[in-house]
């Protein structure tokens, strides 16, 4: 492989990564509070984006106007989801298995009643024209949109950042984290903050999934479940609940899989049993995920 | 068992059999299919409940090991000319292209490969808890199926196997599925039975009383993987064509279902659940094509089956997340019982009887 | 009480439903299976709108009215296998139509021979579709003839002597159609080494740059990608962005409007094979079903609605010769099909039951897949 193809490779592999790394940090953010898989977050990206959509679509707004709107309500979408299939289980202190049962219900219930209405077939999703126009680094060609993730990447942790560790809400939300009943003793209104954090991640996941459908312009019902599964692949290798480790998670796992095709190009179907794979790996040998601290069991 | 308890089951047995030999003279192709797929659902029900339901390990890897089992034991019956016009990329590899044996074979194999893969499979993935044991499964099942679609010299990759002979029949699929319940029975009323329980409800506890955590968890995560396979050769056998997308997450899904209707924690449930839910499917048809009720037609509405499957998982799990039988039975004593009262209102007056009103 | 009262209607009302199969001696009745849902939804849909249309043009034969049973297989093989169980058993028809998607059609088509029942496909190309099957039947041609008339495309018209491939690994449509394009135009340049790579990608995977930035490093003249529209559309748009100037050909899966809107400009110029062509009217049956088509429907039609509409035509026609609504005498004058005007062309069935016909090369034009040849069967 010459260099070149190695630069070309190597900046193929950022831009998955990035976006990886932007849809990972809300996955990782409401596990690391709720200790739930949120199986149905996959399906929060395309909502984000379809709202986006037929907000350009039906109501002809600007491109601009119409993504603001897809996060507040992909956000509003999240608390939903929340108050319909997991605080009424949360209420009655029932099992975790019970949680993840009815997040995987709520997974399919989005993807199908999304095909019921809007049907299977990929629906052109609007790039605004800055963003498609491709620059030639040398011999490498790098989409603009390359340059605007990472950037919103970094706007986005830094709000999460200052959201997390500068406000009370942000503060209730890691007494959460680290100790359910205690805080819950300590008398913060567990509902409102778990609406809070679910408000964040959905509005994240919205903003993942604009930016997932503009980089890949052809979006459909189904198409939230494998980027979902592989995100949240990369929060656990990062280290659940750890928001930079997400980050690392989503490049690491962007890096293997196109690093992975770029020298071995007969595997190029086994592609997605690459995240799979790199999710056992982490199971097997640092559950606790790269940046995790190491989590002592009490009996 | 009692005299009086083999006289019930006796005469249970009489009646499933009986009415299966109705089914089989009387039902036409579409109705037995449905009647198969019932049977063959159950098996893997009662394989998902044993992990999930009685040993409270999550697994969401059943499609994968029906797979392994649906291609095992094709690729050993498949008669040896179909496998030349269906491997016609790639040839199958030896010595499955010189293989060409009898169904009970190929069952028997599909037993042993499943074992094994759900042996090791279970190491790296049993020490795990919870969330991450579910998500860790359901990477197994996608990793089986992304490498089923690539190693095409011996699954014949998307292409799939096709002119699976067709041996699958009533007595089959009933007899594997009873074979299952005796299994499992027999499992859970044993020492086995109560350590999955215990390891269930409490597994630290469990653990400090000295049972093997691990062995037990690799038992049921093995025999429960293992009927699922085998329940995976019968689907290909009335199928008689498989590809590796038949054995993606829905199936799992549709499984987990099953138990979750019938009750995680029950026998009964597991196979009231899957008759429920393969009646369901078929039942619900309707909603997917336009109705033609003679005075009106209902348009219909494609993808309405699954929303209402979702929607029905949700609410089961929310309103009675024990399911239906929740961790009851159907024993023998209640059959006594309701039998008593039977005779009780037949005019024979016994101590402690309401004289309720018919 | 209510609750009571109320389950024995559901009850009744289910099995008004379960037993509505029962019917009029004095129809014929057809049956269609077709994705309706699923990743293959856009091909049946396209596929129902012309057998619709056909219905609606001819809904009668041998003085008898024809009704139609359609049935979604949700692009899933157990279903496939399910609803054609169910329109023979439950809803009693003659001859089915169906399925779109080679793979489906492969399910359905084990239940119709043991039943009897003649199925006419409308454009699944896999071979082993009828192979071994005396009671499937198609409109269309195989993937052995349609990986041939790309290689044909690209080796006279474009003059492309080195060609890379990338197909989709999960659909045996794409794995089938890549290899017999591969052995066609080995056969053509005479060099095996004139394919220089070949890469793969499942459905609906949405990043391809990996694969793409290999395949670009062979140094091909032309890809050929013969996968689903959807992604097809994504790889063609990001081989463009990864600088990919060459000429990419497909199959007759991309021939979808969402390829076009997907693909946008970075689509222009992509040749595809397919059976139809509406600009290129073979028949005076095409006009006739061009004309109707966009009055009923309003855009152009495609390829599939076109070959849905002559399956349907092709039923009746046998129906009419044979004299008769038996099954079996309906699949015997199928079997003796010969130069039938259907909208797509004439039809003749081979001893396969696979239909004879030219090839036809659509090219992206402007926004629109226009004509640009055709190759005749050889």
């Amino acid at each position: 492989m010459s260099l070149t193809h190695f630069f070309q490779h190597f900046t193929n592999a950022i831009y998955l990564g990035s976006l990886y790394a932007l849809i990972a940090i809300g996955y990782t953010m409401v596990y690391g509070i709720l200790r739930l898989i949120n199986f149905a977050h996959g399906e929060l990206l395309i909502v984000g984006a379809f709202i986006a959509y037929y907000g350009i679509l039906i109501f002809h707004l600007p491109w601009w106007l119409s993504f603001l709107v897809a996060i507040a309500l992909g956000a509003f979408v999240g608390v939903s989801l929340d108050r319909i299939a997991y605080r009424p289980l949360r209420q009655r202190d029932a099992p975790r298995i019970s949680l993840l049962v009815s997040a995987i219900g709520a997974s399919f219930f989005l993807q199908n009643i999304g095909l019921v209405i809007i049907g299977g077939r990929h629906k052109a999703f609007y790039r605004p024209p800055f963003f498609a126009q491709t620059t030639q680094l040398g011999e490498v060609s790098v989409m603009n949109f390359l340059f605007v993730i990472p950037l919103i990447t970094l706007l986005i942790l830094g709000g999460v950042f200052f959201l997390v560790y500068r406000t009370r809400t942000g503060m209730a939300m890691r007494a959460l984290a680290k100790d359910y009943p205690t805080a819950r003793l300590m008398g913060i209104n567990i509902n409102r903050i778990i609406a809070y954090t679910f408000a964040l991640g959905s509005a994240l996941a919205a903003i993942g999934g604009i930016m997932y459908a503009m980089r890949y312009p052809a979006i459909h019902p189904l198409a939230g479940v494998l980027p979902g599964i592989k995100c949240f692949i990369a929060a656990v290798v990062g280290g659940i609940g750890n928001v930079p480790g997400a980050v690392i998670g989503g490049f690491l796992l962007g890096f293997l899989e196109i690093m992975g095709i770029a020298f071995f190009p007969h595997l190029a179907g086994y592609r997605d049993a690459i995240a799979f794979i790199v999710l056992l790996l982490i199971l097997s040998f640092k559950p606790t995920g790269l940046m995790g601290e190491q989590v002592v069991e009490k009996v | 068992m009692t005299k009086k308890q083999m006289l019930i089951l006796f005469i249970g047995v009489v009646i499933v059999a009986g009415f299966l030999v109705y089914a089989n003279l009387t039902f036409d192709a579409y109705m037995l299919r449905v009647l198969n797929l019932i049977a063959i659902y159950m098996s893997a029900a009662l394989g998902l409940c044993l992990i999930n339901g009685f040993t409270g390990q999550f697994s969401l890897g059943i499609a994968g090991f029906m797979a392994v089992g649906a291609y095992a034991a094709s690729l050993v019956t498949l008669p040896i000319a179909a496998k030349e016009t269906i491997f016609f990329i790639t040839p199958l590899i030896w010595p499955f292209n010189s293989l060409e044996l009898p169904f009970v074979a190929g069952i028997i194999f599909a037993a042993i490969v499943t074992a094994i893969f759900s042996f090791l499979i279970g190491f790296p993935v049993l020490r795990l808890r919870g969330d991450y044991l579910a998500i860790a499964t359901l990477g197994f099942s996608e990793i089986i199926r992304v490498v089923s679609t690539n190693t095409v010299s011996i699954t014949n990759g998307a292409l799939g196997l096709r002119s699976i002979p067709p041996y699958t029949n009533i007595w089959w699929s009933f007899g594997f599925a009873a074979f299952a319940l005796f299994v499992i029975w027999r499992l859970i009323n044993s020492s086995y039975g109560r350590a999955f329980k215990a390891i269930r409800d409490n597994d630290v506890a469990a653990e400090a009383m000295g049972i093997g955590l691990f062995k037990h968890k690799l038992l049921a995560f093995v025999v429960g993987s293992t009927l699922a396979g085998v329940s995976g050769a019968f689907l290909a056998h009335l199928l008689t064509a498989i590809d590796p997308a038949m054995f993606r997450f829905f199936l799992t899904f549709n499984v987990l279902l099953m138990i979750v209707l019938g009750g995680m924690s029950s026998i009964t449930g597991a196979v009231l659940g899957a008759s429920i839910v393969t009646f369901l499917f078929e039942f619900l048809r309707y909603l997917d094509s336009p109705m033609d009720l003679g005075f009106i037609t209902i348009p219909g509405a494609p993808g309405l089956r699954m929303v209402i499957f979702s929607t029905l998982l949700i609410v089961m799990i929310l309103f009675r997340r024990q399911g239906l039988m929740g961790s009851k039975e159907l024993t023998f004593e209640w059959i006594e019982k309701q039998l008593a009262r039977f005779g009780g209102k037949k005019g024979k007056p016994r101590e402690g009887d309401n004289h309720a009103n018919p | 009480m209510l609750g009571k009262r109320f389950g024995v209607l559901l009850v009744l009302l289910a099995f008004i439903m379960v037993f509505s199969g029962t019917g009029l001696a004095d129809e014929v009745r057809i049956g269609v299976y077709e994705p309706l849902t699923g990743p293959m939804a856009a091909g049946g849909q396209m596929t129902l709108e012309g057998i619709r249309l056909a219905h609606a043009l001819y809904p009668t034969v041998l003085g008898k009215e024809v009704r139609l049973f359609v049935e979604d297989n949700k692009t899933d093989k157990a279903e496939a296998a399910l609803t054609v169980s169910r329109l023979i058993e439950l809803h009693r028809v003659n001859a089915i139509i169906g399925s779109y998607g080679s793979s489906l059609a492969m399910s359905g088509g084990p239940v119709a021979k043991t039943a009897g029942i003649p199925v006419m496909g409308c454009s699944p190309t896999h071979p082993l579709v009828t192979q071994d099957n005396d009671y499937y039947f198609r409109a269309c041609f195989i993937d052995p003839f349609q990986g041939h008339i790309m290689a044909t495309y690209a080796y006279h018209t474009l003059g492309i002597r080195e060609v890379a491939i990338i197909q989709d690994i999960a659909q045996d449509y794409s794995v089938g159609l890549a290899h017999f394009f591969r052995e066609a135009f080995v056969e053509l340049t005479g060099d095996p080494a004139s394919v220089v790579g070949m890469s793969s990608y499942q459905t609906l995977d949405t990043d391809f740059t990996a694969q793409l930035t290999y395949l670009r490093g062979l140094n091909p003249e032309a890809v050929f990608a013969p996968g689903y529209y959807g992604d097809v559309a994504l790889l063609i748009t990001q081989a463009r962005e990864l600088g990919m100037e060459i000429p990419f050909l497909g199959g007759d899966a991309c021939e979808a409007p969402e390829f076009i809107e997907i693909g946008g400009e970075n689509v222009e110029g992509v040749a595809i094979s397919t059976h139809y062509s509406a600009d290129a009217p073979v028949t005076e049956e095409s006009t006739k079903f061009v004309d109707a088509f966009y009055e009923k429907y309003g855009h152009a039609p495609s390829a599939f609605a076109a070959l849905g509409y002559d399956a349907y035509l092709l039923i009746l026609d046998a129906i009419q010769r044979a004299d008769s609504t038996d099954p079996q005498d309906i699949r015997d004058a199928l079997a003796q099909t010969e130069g039938f005007e259907g909208a797509t062309g004439f039809i003749t069935m081979d001893e396969g039951g696979d239909a004879v016909k030219t090839g036809i090369i659509l090219q992206v034009e402007d926004g629109e897949f226009k004509y640009a040849g055709s190759v005749e069967p050889q």
